[in-house]
């Protein structure tokens, strides 16, 4: 499947952090034609094992590769005279809200709009306020005897989009943070297919990052690998932000630097994009990355990790903005990189000390 | 000194690797083992003399070798830098501030519209990081891209000195944490029955980073993280408890914002300092995070506690401190260290 029948499959499922079930299964559809073995761990995360082909008997050195699947979301809190009350599932913006669809996922799906009061019966004072969630409501337009049959609260409510082209290869829609980091794994997969790769390759599409990374700390811990990449998005240039905090749509993987990235896993990237003339970006991360890197590099002893970002322009909308170039970009910049992993380069990263003295460490 | 050395080299968080070569060349001989870990913690082994198990046969001791610091984002066109900080950094103590940039320590300032082109109420207005930028006194951005490059992190440029007194006072950048690392590279020159293991941290500026991979692999029975905390003991409006006061000896932590310490290392300092005259304060508690927030809760969790050397203006371009006050933080641990081993850890049945 190309790109972009693919993230446009995976950004119109629904997978609410907590709920991914739905989007979980066709995750696995496309993990499951490169993998030698596929399991889901118990938070909820799919986990694909691709075996490298050894050089010399005994253990492998291994890599995890983390997307996360789950999409920020809302969840009913309220049935008031027909109409329902929400919270929000991770970071909204709630000014971005007003005027939306949705799904709510009752009983049976059940598309709804975000009200709005019109403009011809506010005042000019109202007009100038930001609504606060709690003056917000959800419209279903079912009479309030029927709605709860239907709905209840608890009940998860996503935002509807349909996938959208635009000019330049650019495409819109929702959640491509971070279905479009699955679909670049899927991607990474594919290739790997025709190259050879001596390192197991984990990919992971982890669950409930957007409430606090979760996925990817347990995931982690449970395949300890040798070394980590998360891939997420990135603020990509868009008018009225500053320059200084956002990379380039179009301008190829934004590589982070900083802190949560190890500076030999940032080397190598750059190496590796340098070498195969993959156009790339330097992306400085000063702090928390706020992704699953963040998560992964302290899990157990601490493991080396990078951190690809897709660049994306208005993050958390329902009109998130990325180019089809750099998804395949980032898809054969992760496929090389691991092709080109080596023994050295575990040497280089201090790996074989690093896991003589987790198991000596690990007795209690 | 090693203050002097450690506090003038350059190590802001994810960054450290000055600051771990000037260690290790302190220890390497100190200790039986010393490896750096995957994110760049310095951990070094020093056996016990006791061979049989005691209840606290594994002591861990943390400070931090990073510092607080800025990162360039971006290269404007005219050839200024965009930064952020690293770290927690009041963007109040930034203004005009000279800073060393990159690998090449590459000079700059962080330049500031003077005081007879400002508006009255830009006066008023506190100026946001944002809206700062570094001058490396290039002229265009193919210039500055030749000396500093996007990522480069950037450290305040403050020489070290001693100001003298009756509390032997110093000043200079990055006591929060160098004091710490300084008292734990004392106490590597002693001997002690139990495991101690020195763990000098990474990224703790950055949320207690490196402690927390570190605590995992020694998995230690106990735990002190070494800190240049917080000292505000200067004259205010509302008097409330000055956190800690310069000169009034080792800070003893109760409870901060990350960890609420065990109350059994907390009474063993006490008892210590008491029996050998040495001062000791505690710190005001509610404030600040210390490596210890993270370690307490490594694997089943580990009895932690902070000791610190109370140290003014931190998170700033400059900090002070007292030697006395140094001086007797490593005099406190290391008598406390002679009893650790000592300890019943054990909780009563059914808690």
């Amino acid at each position: 499947m190309q790109i972009k029948e693919l993230l446009k499959k995976l950004s119109e499922a629904t997978g609410v952090s907590g709920y991914e079930a739905s989007v979980r299964e066709l995750v696995r559809d496309e993990f499951s034609q490169y993998a030698d073995k596929i399991r889901v761990d118990a938070m909820g995360s799919l986990i694909a094992l691709k075996h490298g082909e050894a050089v010399e008997e005994g253990p492998r050195h291994s890599i995890m590769l983390a997307g996360h699947m789950d999409e920020i979301g809302l969840l009913v809190t309220k049935l008031e005279k027909g109409f329902l009350r929400f919270a929000t599932v991770g970071g909204f913006d709630v000014r971005v809200l007003l005027g939306q669809e949705v799904v709510v996922h009752g009983r049976q799906d059940l598309p709804g709009i975000i009200g709005t009061r019109p403009p011809h019966v506010l005042t000019t004072e109202e007009r100038k306020q930001v609504l606060p969630l709690d003056k917000l409501f959800i419209d279903v337009g079912m009479p309030e005897d029927k709605l709860g049959k239907v709905v209840r609260v608890g009940d998860v409510i996503t935002l509807r989009r349909q996938f959208t082209e635009l000019a330049n290869n650019l495409v819109c829609g929702k959640a491509f943070d971070d279905r479009a980091a699955v679909a670049c794994i899927v991607s990474c997969l594919q290739h790997l297919t025709t190259m050879k790769h001596t390192w197991d390759v984990y990919a992971v599409a982890t669950v409930q990052e957007e409430v606090g990374l979760k996925g990817a700390l347990t995931s982690a811990f449970g395949i300890a690998p040798d070394i980590g990449i998360a891939i997420d998005v990135g603020h990509g240039d868009m008018m009225g932000v500053s320059e200084a905090d956002t990379v380039t749509i179009g301008g190829g993987p934004a590589i982070g630097f900083g802190p949560n990235i190890h500076p030999l896993m940032h080397s190598r990237l750059v190496e590796t994009a340098k070498s195969y003339e993959i156009t790339y970006q330097t992306d400085p991360i000063p702090g928390r990355s706020g992704t699953d890197a963040w998560a992964i590099q302290v899990t157990r002893e601490g493991i080396p990790t990078a951190l690809i970002s897709i660049p994306l322009r208005y993050m958390h909308t329902t009109v998130e903005t990325l180019s089809l170039t750099d998804l395949e970009r980032i898809g054969r910049l992760l496929a090389l990189f691991i092709a080109n992993l080596d023994e050295a380069f575990a040497q280089e990263l201090g790996l074989s000390k690093a896991r003589a003295r987790q198991e000596s460490s690990a007795s209690p | 000194m090693l203050l002097k050395e450690l506090s003038e080299a350059f190590g802001v968080s994810g960054h450290e690797g000055a600051v771990r070569q000037l260690i290790l060349d302190e220890i390497k001989d100190l200790v039986d083992e010393h490896h750096v870990d995957a994110l760049g913690n310095l951990i070094a082994l020093k056996r016990g003399s006791l061979k049989a198990r005691r209840k606290v046969s594994k002591v861990m001791l943390a400070a931090h070798m990073d510092e607080v610091g800025l990162m360039i984002m971006h290269i404007e066109k005219q050839g200024s830098l965009r930064f952020r900080p690293v770290g927690g950094i009041d963007a109040r103590v930034l203004l005009a501030t000279k800073v060393l940039i990159g690998d090449d320590k590459v000079p700059g300032v962080i330049g500031v519209k003077p005081i007879h082109l400002l508006e009255p109420k830009e006066r008023e207005q506190v100026m946001r990081v944002q809206d700062m930028n570094i001058d490396i006194g290039a002229s265009s951005k193919e210039e500055a891209e030749r000396l500093v490059k996007i990522s480069d992190y950037a450290a305040f440029d403050t020489s070290f000195s001693e100001l003298g007194g009756a509390l032997h006072t110093v000043k200079g950048k990055a006591f929060d944490d160098r004091a710490g690392c300084v008292v734990l590279v004392e106490l590597l020159r002693e001997s002690y029955p139990f495991d101690f293991y020195g763990a000098f941290t990474v990224q703790e500026e950055v949320g207690l980073r490196g402690a927390r991979v570190a605590a995992y692999s020694i998995a230690p029975d106990i735990a002190f993280a070494l800190e240049g905390t917080i000292c505000d003991d200067l004259p205010k409006k509302r008097d409330i408890s000055p956190t800690t006061t310069l000169g009034a000896g080792p800070a003893i932590t109760i409870m901060d914002r990350s960890v609420i310490a065990d109350r059994r290392l907390v009474d063993l300092l006490v008892d210590t300092a008491e029996k050998n005259g040495i001062p000791y304060q505690f710190k005001q508690p509610g404030l600040g995070g210390t490596d210890a927030g993270a370690i307490h809760l490594s694997r089943e969790g580990v009895p932690s506690t902070v000791v610190s050397v109370p140290s003014r203006y931190i998170h700033s371009p400059v900090c002070m401190l007292s030697l006395n006050d140094l001086d007797n933080t490593v005099r406190l641990m290391r008598e406390a260290l002679g009893k650790v081993h000592e300890l019943d850890l054990s909780r009563p049945q059914g808690f």
